[in-house]
């Protein structure tokens, strides 16, 4: 139970002022409350770049002018990427500025989906999937490949130059290409340790690996030979109804 | 009846059924003659009069085969290319719109669109499509709820989301549909879109799939391009938009309500229904969420005819539907295939079989990770379309079939989900919180046999005390795998508990070395007896 403790993530001071009678801390995935730390407090300045700017514009368009805040997620993302990867309380406090919402709605939009990082990450974020399909297809095996080539780190831990992040995440979508972990935007799917390994070398390398299956097939087709769309697609109005031929 | 004939002995026409009762004899002929019992009928022939009794006992023998046989069993399954709907599922040709187009998407759409929308409408009756998320609601009425009586005087904007939210875990066929044909998904929404009068389209694309958004944002520029979109889609005069958004990351937002809180910048917390979504939906609009599938199939069900979608599949179950095999089997795949295929010739003809053989499968998950999962017989049995599946105690789902061999912890597994559930429960309703956190706490002591037989049965309780005690189906679904677990394996679970109170004690000790004698604490109740059944009270003479 104790060894719990150690991978809080609270910052230390505060575990060793906890009492030994109280109960332990509630803890969730990730720390709701934001604490002002040197590299994230509300005056670190933060706004979009130019070309951030068109794009947001261009998303707000998409919604009704009186809720403009229905734009809060793309924008959170948008800024996500700017800010290298996560998002700042200064992120949330500029999109909030620009939408017209109060700060409050977009912190609590920030926390409530996943892919919203509040603390920042590496250069490159892997993300594991150990899902149950996944993991009958030996996602385990891959978790620990990729942090042990990373140098021995555990999940959630950034390694030492600052490169890369592990995470363990849900389900991602790619069953039928299980095992698979996303690296930024991209899936790498049907690894082994071995293709883990390799993958993550590239990227070591400053290279960008062919995203999709490591394994010989395309996408989520038979590995052995295609069992369906083996002929050539049919074509406009064809086997149509009479008005549509 | 028949089977009841069969168990006569041969010589029953006896002498003295034949003079003591003529009466029940002549029915029973006339039931074994005619498989009629309707007197007037059968005397107004005159043929039972006319036929000599003996020979009408020969006749008895070889009606079986003279009269109208069972239709001969229909195996499903075996669907040509020809019918295949995604017919770039593998991304083997070019998904932009030329590509697209060779393919026969936007063919004559603007006739679809001129046919009206009742018109589109019936053409979903008829064809019998149920909604492909996992609920399998009938579309063509869920559509068809945007269009009540008065629907034109309503001022307000009206909106058909799509839900490609694909995050079931297992479920990987929008996905395939997003970035093979996205050129389908966006005519689907036009059809649909004008089958239900609305003005725009969101489709709620998860963050994850950055690739599919981008293959869908390139076939709407393309859409709008063309003019297939816009102030006059297809040059009909019609007004439509369709949009991306992209979630960020959340289970939850796959359920409708929670889908349109999402869009409205909120976080993905179910509403209460009523009022549904096709009254105050989206931005206080009416609405309709709408699953990838299902929309995408709708142009080509138009062009094709509603009977031809019809005639695959058992009545209430027809059409096709991409299934997505994941787990142990040799090739796992995502296929387009006729509803009520047999699971097991699924599993064979499109995915190699299970690793090691179909005796080595321990049970398969057919509807992704909500639906309770099935012991190998009833897997040899059932047929993939919903009928089927609930018959069997669980369910279609989204066609995610997730196949388990022997060598796969079971408990381990379903126990995985609830790590799942507990993640992904939004935290609104306190059964749902409170309740996911609980199975996932204990199916982890299942795992290992940490916990008591009547355990099981709390834990069953709880599963059934979060069941329908919440807004939203994520109670139900955390609930479910579990109860599938139980009912099918609980062997596997008692034996887990069995062997961890045999082998291990508490306190820091071994049970071969506690001493009994000492107040050692409890808290598991390993030194609990056992809980039998109640023994029926016998009365004392």
């Amino acid at each position: 139970m104790l060894s719990r403790f150690a991978r809080t993530t609270l910052p230390r001071n505060v575990i060793r002022r906890r009492l030994l009678s109280t109960t332990p801390s509630r803890r969730s995935d990730a720390l709701f409350v934001h604490r002002d730390t040197p590299y994230n407090n509300p005056k670190v300045a933060f706004e979009f770049s130019a070309d951030n700017m068109k794009r947001a514009k261009e998303i707000i368009s998409h919604y009704p002018p009186q809720y403009k805040k229905a734009a809060v997620i793309p924008l959170l993302d948008l800024g996500q990427r700017q800010n290298k990867g996560w998002t700042s309380i200064s992120v949330m406090n500029y999109v909030a500025n620009l939408l017209e919402m109060p700060p409050m709605r977009v912190y609590e939009v920030a926390t409530f989906y996943t892919m919203f990082n509040r603390e920042p990450t590496g250069e490159h974020f892997v993300q594991v999937c150990t899902t149950t399909p996944c993991m009958l297809r030996g996602s385990t095996d891959i978790l620990n490949a990729a942090c042990e080539h990373l140098g021995a780190i555990k999940p959630g831990q950034t390694t030492k130059d600052g490169k890369f992040t592990v995470i363990e995440v849900e389900c991602q979508g790619a069953c039928s290409n299980a095992p698979m972990m996303v690296v930024g935007d991209d899936f790498y799917e049907d690894l082994t340790p071995e293709s883990t390994r390799k993958v993550l070398d590239s990227f070591k390398k400053g290279e960008k690996p062919r995203p999709g299956p490591q394994s010989s097939r395309q996408t989520s087709e038979n590995s052995a030979g295609l069992t369906a769309l083996t002929s050539k697609p049919y074509g406009p109005g064809e086997f149509c109804q009479p008005d549509f031929q | 009846m028949r089977g009841k004939f069969k168990s006569l002995p041969s010589d029953w026409l006896t002498d003295k059924l034949r003079n003591e009762n003529p009466e029940k004899l002549r029915k029973l002929l006339q039931l074994i003659v005619f498989n009629n019992d309707n007197d007037a009928e059968v005397a107004a022939s005159g043929i039972t009069q006319a036929i000599p009794l003996n020979v009408k006992a020969k006749l008895r023998a070889s009606r079986s085969l003279a009269t109208v046989a069972d239709p001969p069993v229909r195996r499903y399954g075996g669907l040509k290319d020809q019918d295949r709907i995604f017919t770039n599922a593998y991304c083997r040709h070019d998904h932009g719109i030329k590509g697209a187009m060779s393919r026969g998407d936007w063919h004559r759409t603007k006739d679809i669109l001129l046919k009206g929308d009742s018109w589109i409408i019936q053409q979903i009756k008829d064809s019998g499509l149920r909604g492909r998320g996992g609920a399998g609601f009938p579309s063509g009425l869920k559509w068809s709820f945007m269009n009540k009586p008065g629907w034109e005087k309503d001022p307000r904007p009206r909106y058909l989301v799509i839900n490609a939210d694909e995050g079931e875990p297992g479920t990987c066929k929008d996905r395939e549909i997003l970035r093979g044909d996205p050129h389908k998904l966006i005519e689907g929404c036009l059809v649909a879109g004008r089958g239900m009068n609305a003005t725009a389209a969101y489709i709620y694309i998860r963050g994850e799939f950055y690739q599919e958004a981008a293959h869908i944002q390139q076939a709407i520029n393309e859409a709008y391009a063309s003019g297939f979109l816009g102030k006059d889609a297809c040059g009909t005069g019609y007004s439509f938009d369709v949009y991306v958004h992209r979630g960020a990351g959340a289970y939850i937002c796959g359920e409708e309500t929670a889908l349109i809180e999402s869009i409205e910048g909120k976080q993905g917390k179910p509403r209460l229904k009523p009022p549904f979504p096709a009254d105050v939906g989206l931005f206080g609009c009416p609405t309709t969420v709408a699953n990838v599938e299902t929309v995408a199939v709708a142009p080509t069900i138009c062009r094709r005819g509603a009977s031809w979608f019809a005639g695959f599949g058992r009545e209430r179950n027809q059409g096709t539907k991409l299934f997505c095999i994941s787990g142990h089997v040799n090739n796992p795949c995502v296929v387009e295939e006729e509803m009520s295929i047999p699971l097991k010739d699924l599993v064979e003809k499109h995915c190699g079989g299970v690793i090691g053989g179909w005796d080595n499968l321990l049970g398969i998950i057919p509807g992704g990770s909500s639906v309770p999962v099935l012991p190998k017989d009833t897997c040899a049995e059932v047929l993939m379309d919903y009928d089927s599946l609930k018959d069997a105690q669980s369910g279609l789902g989204t066609g995610a079939v997730i196949v388990m061999d022997k060598s796969t912890d079971i408990v381990k597994a379903i126990a995985r989900f609830s790590h799942f559930y507990k993640h992904e429960s939004c935290g609104q309703c306190t059964p749902c919180r409170e309740g996911t956190t609980w199975m996932m706490n204990m199916m982890d002591r299942m795992v290992e046999g940490r916990g008591h037989v009547r355990e099981i049965d709390m834990l069953l309780e709880l599963t059934k005390q979060v069941e329908g005690r919440t807004i939203c189906a994520l109670g139900d679904a955390a609930a479910w795998p579990i109860q599938g677990l139980m009912r099918h394996f609980r062997p596997e679970v008692e034996r887990r508990i069995a062997e961890f109170r045999a082998a291990v004690g508490f306190g820091g000790h071994l049970a071969s070395v506690a001493d009994d004698t000492l107040a050692l604490p409890d808290n598991l109740g390993l030194r609990l007896p056992e809980v039998n059944a109640p023994q029926p009270q016998v009365a004392q003479a």
